[in-house]
C-alpha cells in the first residue's frame, strides 16, 4: 500500500474512535496473552543463572539421548496417527459425502463424538479393557501378563480421538469438488475405481495433506493419553510435565517444550500457508446440482462394513466406561454401585462446578472476540492487519503445555499477577480456543456479500452498531461453533491447566488425572460420564441460547411457507 | 400524502463536488498499480441525476465508492455542500446508496429493514412509525411489511433497497449498477419508476451504468468514463448530438468517421477538405483540439446518412451488406475510404437496395460534427 493510501486509511479511523480502540485493545491483549508468554517461553528456555542468554540447557537437553529418544518417539506417534486417522477419516468422509451409505447420520454422530468428549475416557477404556484386570485381556483371554501401556495403545487411542479432525477437513475438501469432473469421466467409460485413482483422489491430496498435518500437531499436542497409557515411551508433552514437576527443572522442562513447539509451528505454517492455498486452485468452490451419488452394492457395502466396524470400536470404548462408572471396582469386584457418582456429586463437585463455571465465562469471551477478529481481518482496513490475524490463530498450534508455561513465567508477578486466580485460566480458554471461532468466522464472512454491512454503514451505523446488528446474526452458525468448541475445550483442556490450576481453582480434568495416577479407574469413570453429559446438554442449551438471541426468523419462515 | 416527506428530501439534498480525486490500485503480485480514477473533477448541481457511463472497468464504481466512503482515495478532495467529507467515515456522510445486489438484511423484515438507519439515529418510537409508514407508502410497500427478503420478487427488494436508502433523508443518493440484476421488462419499468421518484424528491444523485439506453432514458447529465478518465460530461441529448471525440460518439450510439482535412472556418461554417470535394458544415461541433490544416474526421450517425441513387449524390460506392431488421435496413457501403454503415428507418416508404448495387450517399449537413 502506498505511503499517502495509508495515512488516508488512518485519518478515516482516526474519526470513528470505537473502532480504533477495539483495534488498539484487540492488539493489546494479544500481544499480552500470546505473543508475550510465547517469548516468555524462548526467554526462559535461554536464559543463564546470570541472567544473560545461555544455550547451556538446551545443549544439555537436546543431546542428551534419553531426550532425543523423547523427541523421536514424539514423531514417530504423530506420524502413526497422522497416516492411521487421515486413512479412517477419508473413508467416513468419503462414504458420507459422495456415495449412497445407509446410516449417514449415525456414523456423522459417531465420528463428532470423540471431539466432544473429555480427555482420558479412551485410554481409560483400553485399561478397562486390556489392562492387567482388563475384561478382554484377563477374563475373556486369560492372559495376566499382557502389557496394555505403550506405543500400541497410544496409536490406538489416539487414532481414535483425531480421526474425527481428519474426517471433518476431508469432508469439506470432498463436497467441495465438483461432482461434474467425476461424471464427465464416468460417461466416457471409465470405471468407478479408475476415477477414484485418477480424479478425485489426486483432487483430494491437499484435504489429505491438511488432515495429516492437523492430526499430526494434535497427536504432539496430546497430554491426556500418554500421560496415562505410553508407560516407558516417553513423549515431549508429558516429559516436559514430569521434569518441571518431578525433577523441579524448570528451565529443561521449558526446552522440551520448546523442541515440542517447533514442529507443531512448521506442521502448522505449511497446512496454512502451503497446502490450503493449493486447495483452493483445485476446488471449484460452488456446488452444483444434486445428482445421485455412488450407489453401486460393491462400492457401498464394504464402505458401509468399514465404517461399522470403527463405529463398533467407538461404542465399545465408551460403553466400556460408562458401564466402568457404575461398578465397584473394575475387574476385581464388579458388583453395580452408585458410590462413585455420588462421591462426585458429593465430596468431589467443586472441581466439576469450577469447570463449568470457567468454561461458561470463557466460551463467551472466546466466541464474541473470534467473531469481532475475523469481522475486523475481513472487513475493516487497518495497519498490522496480517500480524493480528496470525498472531490471533497462532495458539493453534501452540501445544498446551508451551501456553501453560508461558503464562505461568508471564503472570506471577506485578502488574499482571494472575498465578492462583480464575483470570489466568479463563485467559488461558480463552486465547487457546478462539482460532476455531475465527476460522469459522472468516469463512463465512468470505461467503456474505459485503454490500449487507455497506448497507448498514450507509444508513448511518457505526462499525459496532452494524457489527451487532448485521455481522453478528449473520455469523450465527460460526459463532454458534466457536461457542461450542471454546466451552468443550475448555471443560476438557487438561496440557493447558496443568500447570495453572491452584488449590482453590482445581479442574474436574485435573481431578481425574489424579484419580488415574491412583489408579482409581472406577472414580475417574463416573467424573467422565458426568461431564459427557454437562457437555452435551450445555451443547443444547448454547444451541437454544444462540437461536433466541439472534432470532433466525427467516429461516424458520421460508421452511414453514 | 407523503407531502412532508418530499419536502425535507428536497430541502436537504445538497450538490456533490470532486476535486482532483485519483485512486491508485496497488499492485498485486509484481503487476503494475492500477489508476482507476485519473485525477477527475466533477461538480454534481443540487438535485440533479447524474449517470457515470463507460465500459466494465473504467473506474465508475471507484468512483462511486470514494463518494460514498467505502473507498480512500490515493489523491484529491470530495465536498458533499460546502463540506469536505474526504476523511469522513461512510456512516457519517449523510449520504445514502442502493447496491447493485440490493444488500437487504437477509435477517430483517421489510419494516425493520425500512426503518433501519431510523432505528440507528435512535429516533423515538411514534417518529419512527410514523416516517416509516409514509415511505412505505411512498415506495407502495404496503402489506409486505411482514415479510423477509428472500419472499420478494426483484422489483420489490429493488424498492425496498430504495425505501432503506431515502428514509434517512441523505443528502446524495449514490446508485450502483441497481437495475441490473432484473429482467430486461422489469428493468424498463423500475428506470422509469426511478427516475420518477427521483425527480419529485429532487435528490442529488449519482447513477453507475454502463448500459448506454439507461444513462440516456434516466439522466440530467452523463458523463463518460474511459480508463479512469473523463471523456465528456452533458446532458444526454449534448453527448449524442455533440460527441467531443471519437470514443464517445462510438460509445453512445454508433458513428460513421470519414477522415478530412480542416481547412479553416468561414463565417459560422467550418470549412473542410474530403479527397477533392471541399464541404462546408454548419455546425461541427466542439472541436477541441483542432486547428487549421490538420487532419481530422467527419463523424456522421448512421441514420442521418441518406441512400440515393448511384447519380444523384456525390460520394459513390458499392453495398456490400444490407440487413433487414423490420423497423430498419441496415447497409454497409464500401466507399473509397472505408466502409459506412447507413441505416434507413421506415424502410416500407424508401427504396431498397441490395448487394452489389452502386448507390450514392448523402450527409445530412447538419447532423455532420468533425471530431480530431
Ligand atoms: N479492490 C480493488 N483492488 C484492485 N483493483 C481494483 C479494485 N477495485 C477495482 N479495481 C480495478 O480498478 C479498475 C476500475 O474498477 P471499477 O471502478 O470497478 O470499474 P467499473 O465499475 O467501471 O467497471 C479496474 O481495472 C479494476 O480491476
Ligand atoms: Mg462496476
Amino acid at each position: 500500500m502506498s505511503k499517502p493510501q495509508r495515512f488516508s486509511n488512518f485519518r478515516m479511523l482516526l474519526n470513528q474512535p470505537a473502532l480504533l480502540l477495539t483495534i488498539l485493545f484487540i492488539f493489546a491483549i494479544l500481544i499480552i496473552f500470546i505473543i508475550l508468554p510465547l517469548i516468555n517461553v524462548f526467554r526462559l528456555g535461554f536464559t543463564g543463572p546470570d541472567g544473560g542468554f545461555s544455550a547451556e540447557t538446551f545443549i544439555r537437553m537436546v543431546s542428551d539421548p534419553g531426550y532425543q529418544k523423547t523427541f523421536w518417539n514424539t514423531m514417530k506417534l504423530g506420524g502413526l496417527v497422522a497416516c492411521i486417522s487421515t486413512f479412517v477419516g477419508y473413508i467416513f468422509a468419503f462414504a458420507i459425502t459422495r456415495t449412497e451409505m445407509p446410516g449417514k447420520r449415525f456414523f456423522r454422530g459417531i465420528a463428532t463424538l470423540p471431539i466432544i468428549s473429555p480427555p482420558f475416557v479412551l485410554s481409560l477404556s483400553i485399561i478397562f479393557l486390556f489392562g492387567r484386570m482388563g475384561l478382554i485381556t484377563n477374563k475373556l483371554l486369560n492372559i495376566d501378563s499382557f502389557d496394555v501401556y505403550g506405543l500400541g495403545s497410544l496409536v490406538a487411542v489416539q487414532s481414535v480421538s483425531f480421526f474425527p479432525v481428519a474426517f471433518l477437513t476431508l469432508t469439506g475438501i470432498l463436497e467441495s469438488i465438483d461432482d461434474s469432473v467425476e461424471d464427465a469421466a464416468y460417461n466416457i467409460g471409465a470405471s468407478r475405481w479408475h476415477i477414484f485413482r485418477t480424479v478425485t483422489l489426486p483432487l483430494s491430496l491437499p484435504g489429505i495433506g491438511s488432515a495429516m498435518l492437523l492430526v499430526f500437531i494434535q497427536s504432539l499436542e496430546d497430554f491426556s493419553n500418554p500421560a496415562v497409557i505410553a508407560g516407558n515411551y516417553s513423549t515431549l508433552s508429558v516429559e516436559a510435565y514430569r521434569v518441571i514437576t518431578g525433577m523441579y527443572d524448570m528451565q529443561g522442562g521449558t526446552i522440551l517444550a520448546i523442541v515440542l513447539l517447533l514442529p507443531t509451528l512448521t506442521a502448522f505454517a505449511v497446512q496454512r500457508y502451503w497446502i490450503s492455498r493449493k486447495s483452493f486452485v483445485t476446488v471449484t468452490g460452488k456446488p452444483t446440482q444434486k445428482r445421485r451419488k455412488l450407489h453401486e452394492k460393491h462400492i457401498v457395502w464394504p464402505l458401509f462394513g468399514a465404517c461399522s466396524l470403527v463405529s463398533a470400536v467407538v461404542i465399545l470404548l465408551y460403553g466400556t466406561v460408562l458401564a466402568g462408572a457404575f461398578v465397584k471396582t473394575w475387574g476385581v469386584n464388579n458388583t453395580f454401585t452408585l458410590e462413585h457418582f455420588k462421591y462426585v456429586f458429593s465430596m468431589g463437585w467443586d472441581p466439576v462446578k469450577n469447570s463449568i463455571i470457567l468454561a461458561a465465562v470463557s466460551a463467551p469471551i472466546s466466541g464474541l472476540l473470534g467473531m469481532a477478529i475475523a469481522y475486523l481481518i475481513v472487513r475493516q482496513k487497518f495497519f498490522g492487519k496480517k500480524i493480528m490475524e496470525f498472531s490471533s490463530i497462532l495458539t493453534f498450534a501452540i501445544p498446551g503445555t508451551v501456553l501453560g508455561i508461558g503464562y505461568i513465567f508471564t503472570f506471577n508477578h506485578e502488574p499482571l499477577l494472575l498465578t492462583g486466580t480464575a483470570v489466568i485460566l479463563v485467559a488461558a480458554f480463552t486465547f487457546r480456543n478462539m482460532p476455531v471461532g475465527i476460522e469459522a468466522g472468516t469463512t463465512t464472512l468470505l461467503q456474505i456479500d459485503r454490500s449487507i454491512e455497506e448497507a448498514s454503514t450507509i444508513s448511518g451505523a457505526g462499525a459496532g452498531t452494524t457489527f451487532r446488528r448485521v455481522t453478528l446474526p449473520l455469523l450465527r452458525q460460526a459463532f454458534f461453533s466457536g461457542l461450542v468448541y471454546s466451552f468443550v475445550k475448555a471443560m476438557t483442556a487438561v496440557s493447558a491447566i496443568i500447570f495453572l490450576i491452584s488449590p482453590k481453582w482445581n479442574l474436574s480434568t485435573a481431578r481425574i488425572f489424579a484419580l488415574f495416577e491412583s489408579s482409581q479407574y472406577s472414580g475417574a469413570a463416573a467424573y467422565i460420564v458426568i461431564m459427557i453429559v454437562i457437555i452435551l446438554a450445555a451443547i443444547a442449551l448454547i444451541n437454544l441460547l444462540v437461536n433466541l438471541l439472534f432470532k433466525p426468523k427467516y429461516l424458520k419462515r421460508a421452511t414453514t411457507k | 400524502m407523503s407531502k412532508d416527506i418530499v419536502e425535507d428530501l428536497r430541502q436537504r439534498s445538497s450538490g456533490v463536488k470532486m476535486v482532483n480525486l485519483a485512486k491508485v490500485f496497488p499492485s498485486h503480485e509484481g503487476l503494475g498499480d492500477t489508476v482507476a480514477v485519473n485525477h477527475i473533477n466533477l461538480e454534481i448541481k443540487t438535485g440533479e441525476m447524474m449517470t457515470l457511463l463507460g465500459p466494465s472497468g473504467c473506474g465508475k464504481t471507484t468512483t462511486l465508492r470514494m463518494i460514498s466512503g467505502f473507498e480512500t482515495p490515493s489523491g484529491g478532495e470530495i465536498f458533499i455542500g460546502d463540506r469536505s467529507v474526504t476523511n469522513v467515515p461512510p456512516n457519517k456522510r449523510d449520504i445514502s446508496m442502493v447496491f447493485q445486489s440490493y444488500a437487504l438484511f437477509p435477517h430483517l423484515t421489510i419494516y425493520e429493514n425500512i426503518c433501519y438507519g431510523l432505528r440507528v439515529q435512535k429516533l423515538p418510537k411514534d417518529q419512527l412509525q410514523e416516517r416509516t409508514k409514509k415511505v412505505i407508502e411512498l415506495m407502495e410497500l404496503k402489506g409486505m411489511e411482514n415479510r423477509f427478503p428472500n419472499q420478494l420478487s426483484g422489483g420489490q427488494q429493488q424498492r425496498v433497497a430504495l425505501a432503506r436508502a431515502v428514509i434517512i433523508e441523505p443528502k446524495v443518493l449514490l446508485f450502483d449498477e441497481p437495475l441490473s440484476n432484473l429482467d430486461a421488462k422489469l428493468r424498463e419499468h423500475m428506470r422509469d419508476e426511478l427516475r420518477a421518484l427521483q425527480k419529485r424528491l429532487g435528490i442529488t444523485s449519482l447513477y453507475v451504468t454502463h448500459d448506454q439506453s439507461e444513462a440516456m432514458a434516466i439522466s440530467d447529465k452523463v458523463v463518460i468514463m474511459k480508463d479512469g478518465n473523463i471523456m465528456q460530461v452533458g446532458s444526454p441529448q449534448e453527448i449524442y448530438e455533440f460527441p467531443a471525440n471519437r470514443f464517445v460518439a462510438n460509445f453512445i450510439g454508433k458513428a460513421n468517421f470519414i477522415p478530412c482535412v480542416y481547412r479553416g472556418m468561414d463565417g459560422d461554417y467550418a470549412v473542410v477538405a474530403l479527397a477533392d470535394t471541399v464541404y462546408k458544415v454548419p455546425k461541427p461541433g466542439v472541436m477541441s483540439g483542432i486547428e487549421a490544416g490538420s487532419e481530422c474526421a467527419l463523424s456522421v450517425r448512421p441514420e442521418s446518412v441518406r441512400l440515393v441513387r448511384a447519380d444523384q449524390g456525390s460520394i459513390t460506392g458499392e453495398v456490400t451488406r444490407a440487413v433487414y431488421y423490420g423497423s430498419k435496413v441496415e447497409y454497409e457501403i464500401k466507399i473509397g475510404t472505408g466502409p459506412i454503415i447507413v441505416e434507413v428507418y421506415n424502410p416500407q416508404l424508401s427504396e431498397r437496395f441490395y448487394e452489389g448495387d452502386r448507390v450514392s450517399i448523402a450527409l445530412d449537413d447538419a447532423c455532420v460534427r468533425i471530431l480530431k
